[in-house]
């Protein structure tokens, strides 16, 4: 039961992107597209299921005055596999996150959950959290990458949807042009600025009632 | 025995509401209106009422939806669907001036806060974001009497791209390729007179913004006098300086405060014009100077009335 809270926690309750706000730099930066979103996404599930992981199981031998490097430590050995093998397996997606993947060693949700939630608790709940957690943060990227690729570009996953060319050959979605602003960096503020009131606003109606 | 009726100051109101000065400033921007649907036809006509009615229909739509109370009859929205719609270019597609109305009252206006609370000038944010969304719909001007025949602005040839200047009595009257408002700098001058004849809007910014920005192109742009006011009469300096930095909400208060706004838009606006990227760069510096209103409204709190300068 335990380990359903714990994993349910993560992805509604303490949504890392729409509840904690936490590594809002790839949330705005990334999301140009759906599948940067995913890629990204499940990068992290990786690092911070493993990282929460050995965290928890080295939490007993690790002093508390050197934690924080010592947690860097961990995070970045994994950082570093993800790097490798994103770039030998997908080098389109690696060239599209570029930067922000060796960057993940220093995205604060990895960081804070090592620190909140792993060096208190049993290696099997750290790992579920870690799992959780980056799920949340998957969902919500592959959300805000959907509508700024679908709003910017016009399409989803790559595939047309609005404008000229649009599979669904339907004459009045490939007369609408999508919006470029959408996929630049105002337009990330605009679509995480309206989901997070739309989701304040639905939150708090289940709380009245 | 209620002969003496005692009530707290003051005592003495001014006739003036929300609605009377936006109805001023309606009036105000009707001879350019005219003047563009004389010049462009019906699709200025089009652009302008689908403006006002989209921006009319979010605010009451937005004020239902939050349960407050509808004003729409206060003529904000109108004023602000108006604007917007003067700052689409004539052959603007339909549903340009219909999302521009929508984001200027929902995501500008609304969302900080309704009227008054604004931190920028609505429509001038929703152009920035069209402009950003569609460029090409948002820079395709037409020159008047020529159906359909596109055209760079006079500001952009003054920059250095194709096309012939046109003379300066016809960048007065409004014969020029432009957004639908900003043509007729005699139009809006008109109206500008009666604004400032009615106290609704002050002297100090737009006579600051239209003079630093005349002295300043004047100065630097390398060709003298006459590029001053070519660019004085062109573009949307008029429109913007006594029409959109003279937003109540989005510019300082006091008389000194008004004073460095207009400046800091006229240095902008030159700098944009003679060194940016853009021909154009009036809404641009009024956008960065409202965010700047605030700030320049804390150094000029003028002192109270009988309080004595302290020394530290």
């Amino acid at each position: 039961m335990k380990v359903k809270e714990v994993l349910i926690n993560g992805i509604i309750k303490e949504n890392p992107t729409f509840r904690l706000v936490l590594g809002m730099c790839p949330t705005l930066a990334l999301t140009t597209a759906a599948i940067n979103g995913v890629g990204m996404g499940l990068a992290v599930v990786f690092v911070l299921a493993l990282s929460n992981l050995f965290i928890s199981l080295l939490r007993n031998f690790i002093p508390d005055k050197v934690r924080i490097p010592a947690f860097v430590v961990i995070i970045a050995a994994f950082v570093t596999i993800v790097d490798m093998i994103m770039h030998a397996y997908t080098p389109g997606l690696y060239d599209a996150l570029g930067l922000y993947i060796p960057l993940i060693v220093v995205n604060c949700i990895i960081l804070a959950r090592a620190e909140s939630f792993a060096s208190k608790n049993g290696p099997f709940l750290s790992f579920m959290d870690g799992v959780g957690m980056g799920l949340g943060f998957t969902i919500a990227l592959v959300l805000l990458g959907t509508i700024r690729e679908l709003l910017g570009a016009g399409s989803v996953f790559g595939y047309k949807i609005l404008g000229e060319g649009s599979i669904t050959g339907l004459s009045f979605l490939s007369n609408i042009e999508p919006a470029i602003i959408m996929i630049l960096p105002p337009g990330a503020f605009f679509t995480l600025g309206l989901l997070l009131a739309l989701l304040n606003k639905l939150t708090d109606r289940k709380k009245q009632a | 025995m209620s002969m003496l009726t005692v009530t707290s100051a003051p005592h003495i109101r001014s006739k003036d509401s929300v609605s009377r000065i936006m109805l001023d400033v309606v009036l105000a921007l009707i001879p350019a209106g005219l003047f563009s649907v004389y010049l462009y036809g019906t699709r200025a006509f089009l652009t302008i009422i689908l403006g006002v009615a989209s921006a009319v229909l979010t605010e009451a739509l937005i004020q239902k939806l939050t349960k407050k109370p509808v004003t729409i009859t206060d003529f904000s929205a109108v004023v602000t669907g108006l604007l917007l719609a003067y700052n689409l270019p004539p052959s603007a597609p339909w549903w340009l001036p219909v999302i521009g109305s929508f984001v200027a009252i929902a995501l500008v206006k609304h969302v900080f806060g309704g009227l008054g609370n604004n931190f920028m000038n609505p429509a001038l944010a929703a152009r920035a974001i069209l402009l950003a969304a569609w460029p090409v719909q948002m820079t395709s001007w037409v020159i008047p009497n020529a159906d359909a025949v596109s055209s760079a602005t006079p500001l952009a040839i003054l920059k250095g791209a194709e096309g012939t200047l046109p003379s300066l009595r016809d960048t007065f009257i409004g014969n020029i390729g432009g957004t639908i408002g900003e043509v007729s700098a005699a139009a809006l001058l008109l109206g500008a007179a009666y604004l400032l004849y009615r106290k609704v809007i002050t002297w100090h910014i737009p006579v600051t913004y239209i003079a630093t920005t005349f002295v300043l192109v004047t100065l630097l742009g390398g060709k003298g006098l006459e590029t001053g006011i070519y660019h004085i009469f062109t573009g949307g300096l008029i429109l913007g300086a006594f029409y959109m930095a003279t937003d109540y909400s989005s510019s300082p208060i006091t008389a000194k405060g008004k004073l460095i706004m207009g400046v800091g838009c006229g240095i902008l606006t030159a700098v944009i014009r003679l060194y940016g990227g853009y021909p154009e760069g009036v809404s641009y510096s009024i956008l960065l100077m409202n965010v700047a209103a605030p700030l320049i409204d804390k150094y000029t709190v003028p002192r109270v009335f009988g309080e004595v300068k302290q020394h530290a």
